[in-house]
């Protein structure tokens, strides 16, 4: 009985709402980052709304840690919002499997995008994509632009320029040479290995050859990253064993260290803490004049509950998010998430600009371990993290690393 | 008149807690281990029956991981047995000299990190042994023995010990406490007729209080072997998940952890989760089962 009365109820408003306006639809967007709630409150929606009477969006974010668990059981009670705010890969490639998100591949405005902005959220085979890529991050390695004057030294561009700025930085004894810790163990794999590979395995090519089973985690392409990683035990500061990413973080923006290992999503912090002026610079390349590349990681998509009364509603939001209006917006108001369309956005933050420009000057890739190769056990992530740390340590010859991770990584998969 | 022979009162009282204890006890455990058996196939849970323990056991991935984190927990419990007690008698043994001022202050100064939360303890703990901020390394500078200073939480051979210590550091007030309860319970008559005797000092306290506490001190290693075991708090919030550096730290409640919730991508799967659950458990019984049955009925009781 209750539930006639409901569905009544719900039918009537339905009907009085299109009945008032043919398009008269209100779309909530699921996410994590409650800490953007106020961006989109103040100006995503608001610029959204304007340009689109008759929809109106509302933004109901959960908290990060709770976020996939509360979305997966709204999805399976049918109360989840129209629109989804997706995690890269595995996470929400379940959710597709499970008929949770639509099929997006066939909208116009997936063609401003690359190959490489939605391989993280794609079937295997690349057939569908189901989410509309929002934001990367990039990384590089952020410096204190004062102690370089003061120690003078240039902006290196290659591997030895590199390792001659840390020795004369380090024999001048007034900066740490490099801020980061082993003790967190990710930053090592992930502004560590992850940071400076692409160089070595040559972005997406070395990538798609370690899923395709064309390369091994053995071969020199992926082990050689560890050889230099080895390098960089000597500029850590005392006692980088127990330092932990805050530490790190504190011990740059106190100007206490001269070059930080980095992902783009430090700027809008180091740019309140620091008072001294940073410049960026990416990850050097082994000879002057390769191609360089850079890790360009796919960190936040947006996609459509396949369940969703709003369909036509939703899509037009999302073909929104898929402008570059939206892109600039967005990239602007998070400094360091650089939108993932291909029309360059004109960023005003300087180094979020140095960021997104590498985009123009070396090729694409995203984090070697995070598409198809990170599913079973041992997880490729995890043991790059710990394999990462041994490498700067150097408790572990790069070759014994090479052959541990290939071999935890064959026992459960077969390209 | 004739009285009921069945005593309804017995099951009245014993309901609450039976009822509460089975539901958020008993029930949870069993259904642990009932999970354990099973496997999830194309989103479908299946039986399987011992198959997750014999991954477990048998695959060499899963077993290098179990055994690891088996003997650094019993690293763990060794430091304790080791540290811990014989300075908490100690302790207790000190605070139960008559003639010791401020007692009261020095027992609860001992007590009160006891009351601390992990993440307390372990945040603080690891500032103070932080290279880059932390007063270990400007302690020892001061008294000249800089040299002895590592970045200790970060070294693959030190790290556990380093936090079997800490979690020493706290807990230390726990057998203190029990020592020293059992200590006050020794009559006085006891040890005067020991004086005369002339059984004093620390032979008195050798020969006739030690015996008389022996149970109090199975007590405290059986409670030291079950807390140790299933400890994972003070790991986690140190070393993070992933028990670092390279696992050397990761015991079992880590390594539960990690397996049954997943971490960063590593999907957590609550079968395998339950399996080793399952083994500490088992562990857990085998050792109270030998403290019960092989220790504590052959320990001597005397009749103050």
């Amino acid at each position: 009985m209750l539930k006639t009365v409901t569905q009544l109820t719900v039918l009537s408003t339905v009907l009085a709402a299109t009945g008032a306006m043919a398009q008269d639809a209100t779309i909530t967007i699921e996410s994590w980052r409650n800490d953007d709630l106020a961006l989109w409150q103040d100006k995503i929606i608001p610029a959204f709304e304007a340009e689109n009477p008759g929809i109106k969006v509302k933004f109901t974010p959960s908290a990060p840690a709770e976020y996939n668990a509360a979305l997966n059981s709204k999805l399976d009670a049918g109360s989840a919002g129209d629109i989804i705010t997706c995690r890269p890969f595995d996470a929400s490639l379940a959710l597709f499997e499970a008929g949770h998100l639509a099929d997006l591949a066939d909208m116009p405005a997936m063609d401003n995008f690359s190959d490489v902005a939605k391989s993280a959220w794609q079937t295997d085979d690349g057939a569908s994509t189901f989410c509309v890529p929002m934001a990367s991050v990039i990384h590089g390695f952020i410096y204190n632009k004062e102690a370089f004057e003061e120690v003078g030294v240039d902006v290196p561009t290659t591997e030895d320029e590199f390792f001659a700025a840390l020795d004369k930085i380090k024999a001048d004894g007034n900066y740490i040479p490099m801020a980061m810790g082993t003790n967190d163990q990710w930053e090592a794999a992930t502004m560590g290995y992850n940071n400076i590979g692409p160089n070595y395995w040559k972005g997406e090519e070395g990538r798609r050859a370690l899923i395709a089973g064309g390369q091994k985690l053995t071969d020199d392409a992926w082990t050689a990253p560890y050889a230099t990683l080895a390098k960089w035990g000597d500029y850590l500061g005392d006692g980088y064993e127990a330092q932990t990413y805050p530490d790190s973080q504190n011990l740059f923006t106190l100007g206490r260290a001269a070059i930080y290992p980095a992902g783009s999503w430090e700027i809008s912090g180091f740019n309140e803490l620091a008072d001294f002026e940073m410049g960026v610079f990416k990850p050097p390349v082994q000879k002057a004049g390769d191609t360089c590349y850079i890790s360009d990681h796919t960190d936040i998509g947006i996609g459509m509950n396949a369940a969703s009364e709003n369909a036509e509603a939703s899509k037009t939001f999302l073909a929104w998010v898929g402008s570059p209006e939206f892109a600039t917006i967005f990239g602007n108001a998070l400094p360091g998430f650089f939108p993932l369309s291909k029309t360059p956005v004109d960023i005003e933050d300087p180094m979020a600009n140095e960021f997104v420009s590498w985009r123009g000057e070396c090729e694409s890739t995203i984090r070697s371990t995070y598409q198809i190769l990170s599913r079973g056990t041992p997880n490729l992530e995890n043991e790059t993290w710990g394999a990462s740390v041994a490498a700067i340590k150097g408790t572990e010859s790069p070759a014994d690393l090479g052959a541990k991770l290939q071999e935890g990584l064959e026992s459960w998969y077969k390209p | 008149m004739q009285r009921s022979n069945t005593r309804w009162h017995i099951a009245v009282f014993l309901a609450p807690a039976v009822l509460v204890y089975t539901a958020v006890m008993i029930v949870p455990l069993f259904n642990t281990l009932r999970l354990s058996l099973y496997t999830e196939i194309d989103q479908h849970r299946v039986f399987v029956g011992l198959e997750n323990f014999r991954t477990l056991f048998l695959d060499p991935i899963w077993s290098k991981q179990f055994w690891n984190a088996l003997a650094n927990n019993f690293w763990f419990f060794v430091i304790h047995m080791l540290v811990q007690n014989p300075i908490g008698i100690l302790l207790a043994a000190i605070l139960s000299q008559p003639r010791l001022r401020f007692a009261a202050f020095y027992r609860s100064a001992i007590f009160i990190p006891t009351l601390l939360s992990f993440v307390i303890v372990g945040f603080a703990w690891k500032l103070i042994l932080s290279p880059i901020w932390g007063i270990a390394p400007d302690l020892l500078n001061t008294v000249g023995l800089k040299s002895l200073y590592a970045p200790w939480l970060g070294k693959e051979e030190y790290a556990l010990t380093t936090l079997a210590l800490v979690s020493v550091w706290q807990f230390v007030g726990i057998p203190m406490m029990l020592i020293y309860a059992a200590l006050l319970t020794i009559p006085d008559e006891i040890l005067e007729a020991g004086e005369m005797d002339g059984i004093t000092g620390f032979s008195a306290f050798w020969k006739i209080k030690l015996p008389l506490i022996l149970p109090a001190i199975g007590i405290i290693s059986i409670l030291t072997f079950v807390g140790n075991f299933n400890a994972f708090d003070l790991i986690y919030v140190a070393q993070g998940a992933l028990a670092g550096p390279d696992y050397s730290t990761d015991i079992l409640g880590t390594f539960m952890y990690r397996t049954f919730f997943g971490f960063q991508l590593q999907l957590g799967d609550p079968h395998m989760g339950s399996a080793i659950a399952s083994a500490m458990f088992t562990i857990i019984l085998i050792g109270v089962c030998i403290y019960l049955f092989g220790i504590q009925t052959r320990m001597r009781r005397y009749q103050l």
